[in-house]
């Protein structure tokens, strides 16, 4: 198995496996006659973690959410673990089983308590027995350090604790990739930080992960690779350290100018 | 020979109650039953299916109750189909409540936020799931209030029943007046029945409304 080598953020060379999870091949979506995706390929590797980044309109959070098929394209192909999307309501399932998604306004079922957030689909999607689905529950309740407020509704908590339970509720079906689609950008900065050190603890434990997110300090620690979008097409993909000390691209040195600069 | 209206013909009046009562409860649930899948209809993603469910709606919706009430209880004998009055006003009316409960409830479950069917999607659930557990349980909640102010509404409505001939409150009514000749005291009364049946309702609704656009817990 021939293993390819990224950079961290760090600098020290990192083992990307060869399996691929996610493969786009020539996507395209359209609104109506403006094109939101142009002709997007993208390999993820098991184990990899990537972000993407880019001005908002240039189609980031659509590319995501057209990997569990939020939202739908027109053309290409996506293939997620082997499975390649296309009309079949069963592949549909079968992906979105395996794909955790975090939004940024958290989502959560504000009628169910935090457990039960976090139960819901394992019992009902997977079929498992109540207290299995329970104790599966608290252990990612643990994780994301937030086991003591189970029984609150989502209303009762704050930002950053319901951005966890997010994390949680997805973690509880035991994903293959997560993906983050801006999911500190509803936050009061002070909770920036909780989550993303929640997320900072998934990738080290090997997640796959795809993020949408404007926290370069992240992307730099973390990612394996950052992807920068503009206009719906991907302009500049790159490890971390070649991506902020070397941009390539014109559209890629405007973006960080903007957001670097103060 | 003509009678004074007495504590007999209230009475008779009082009793007609039940059956303005009996009417309405049957109309509600079934209303209810079919209500809750043109709802569903109305909200479907699959095009034909709300095509169907909104002209459904509009068809009840754009015609008065008492035609409709007409249309099924001559409807029925003109096509050999024995319809007492009880059968043709429950059915009617189911008919109408079910159009009128179904474009309140569709707007219900238009107001749960989108994030909450993306985010029970992206966890695998499917339509039946999704509905059951995630967006009617907070339908339900937006739907508490407007539902009773409907069934104000509709209390009053079996009112029509009459003129199809089912004795109810509004017949029982016109029959004492057809004996007292009092038609000011005998209306009179009835009115108020009925303001005493619908009055508590409205005040319920109203609550309901309040409590439920407090701030969420």
């Amino acid at each position: 198995m021939a293993l390819a080598f990224d950079h961290a953020g760090d600098g020290a060379p990192r083992p990307i496996s060869s399996e691929v999870v996610i493969r786009m091949d020539g996507v395209q979506k359209w609104y109506d006659s403006f094109q939101v995706l142009k002709n997007i390929n993208l390999e993820v590797h098991k184990g990899e973690r990537i972000v993407i980044c880019g001005p908002s309109g240039s189609g980031k959070s659509t590319l995501i959410r057209c990997i569990n098929q939020l939202e739908k394209h027109q053309q290409g192909t996506i293939t997620v673990n082997g499975i390649t999307l296309d009309s079949h309501h069963r592949h549909l399932d079968q992906v979105r089983r395996e794909v955790g998604m975090v939004f940024q306004q958290f989502n959560l079922f504000p009628h169910l308590t935090v457990l039960q957030n976090c139960m819901l689909a394992p019992m009902k999607v997977r079929g498992t027995s109540k207290a299995e689905a329970e104790a599966i529950a608290m252990k990612y309740l643990e994780r994301v350090r937030i086991p003591d407020q189970a029984h609150k509704h989502p209303g009762q908590l704050s930002g950053g604790q319901q951005q966890r339970v997010a994390i949680a509720r997805s973690l509880c079906m035991n994903p293959k990739v997560m993906l983050f689609d801006e999911p500190t950008s509803a936050l009061d900065p002070e909770m920036v930080k909780e989550v993303l050190d929640t997320m900072i603890g998934l990738a080290e434990d090997g997640m796959t992960m795809l993020c949408v997110t404007h926290e370069m300090g992240f992307a730099k620690s973390v990612a394996d690779r950052v992807i920068f979008m503009d206009r719906g097409e991907i302009v500049e993909e790159a490890s971390p350290a070649e991506f902020f000390t070397n941009p390539k691209s014109e559209r890629t040195r405007n973006f960080l100018g903007q957001i670097l600069s103060h | 020979m003509i009678r004074s209206f007495g504590y007999n013909e209230f009475l008779f009046l009082l009793s007609a109650v039940q059956w303005t009562l009996a009417l309405s409860a049957i109309a509600f649930i079934g209303g209810a039953t079919v209500g809750l899948f043109v709802a569903l209809g109305r909200t479907s993603t699959i095009k034909p299916v709300r095509l169907l469910a909104t002209g459904y709606i509009q068809l009840f919706q754009g015609t008065p109750l008492l035609m409709q009430l007409f249309l099924v209880f001559f409807g029925a004998t003109v096509m050999g189909i024995d319809m007492n009055p009880w059968a043709a006003a429950a059915l009617g009316l189911t008919l109408n409540a079910s159009a009128f409960l179904g474009e309140i409830w569709r707007g219900c479950i238009q107001a749960v936020p989108r994030g909450q069917w993306e985010a029970a999607s992206a966890l695998g659930l499917r339509y039946p799931g999704l509905m059951r557990y995630v967006i009617l349980p907070q339908a339900v909640k937006v739907a508490v209030p407007p539902t009773v102010g409907f069934l104000v509404q509709l209390i009053k409505s079996t009112s029509l029943a009459a003129i199809i001939g089912f004795t109810e409150l509004t017949r029982a009514g016109q029959i004492v007046n057809n004996a007292t000749f009092q038609p000011f005291l005998v209306f009179g009364i009835v009115a108020a029945i009925y303001f005493v049946l619908c009055w508590p309702l409205s005040l319920l609704s109203a609550r309901l409304e309040q409590r439920y656009a407090a701030p969420a817990r």
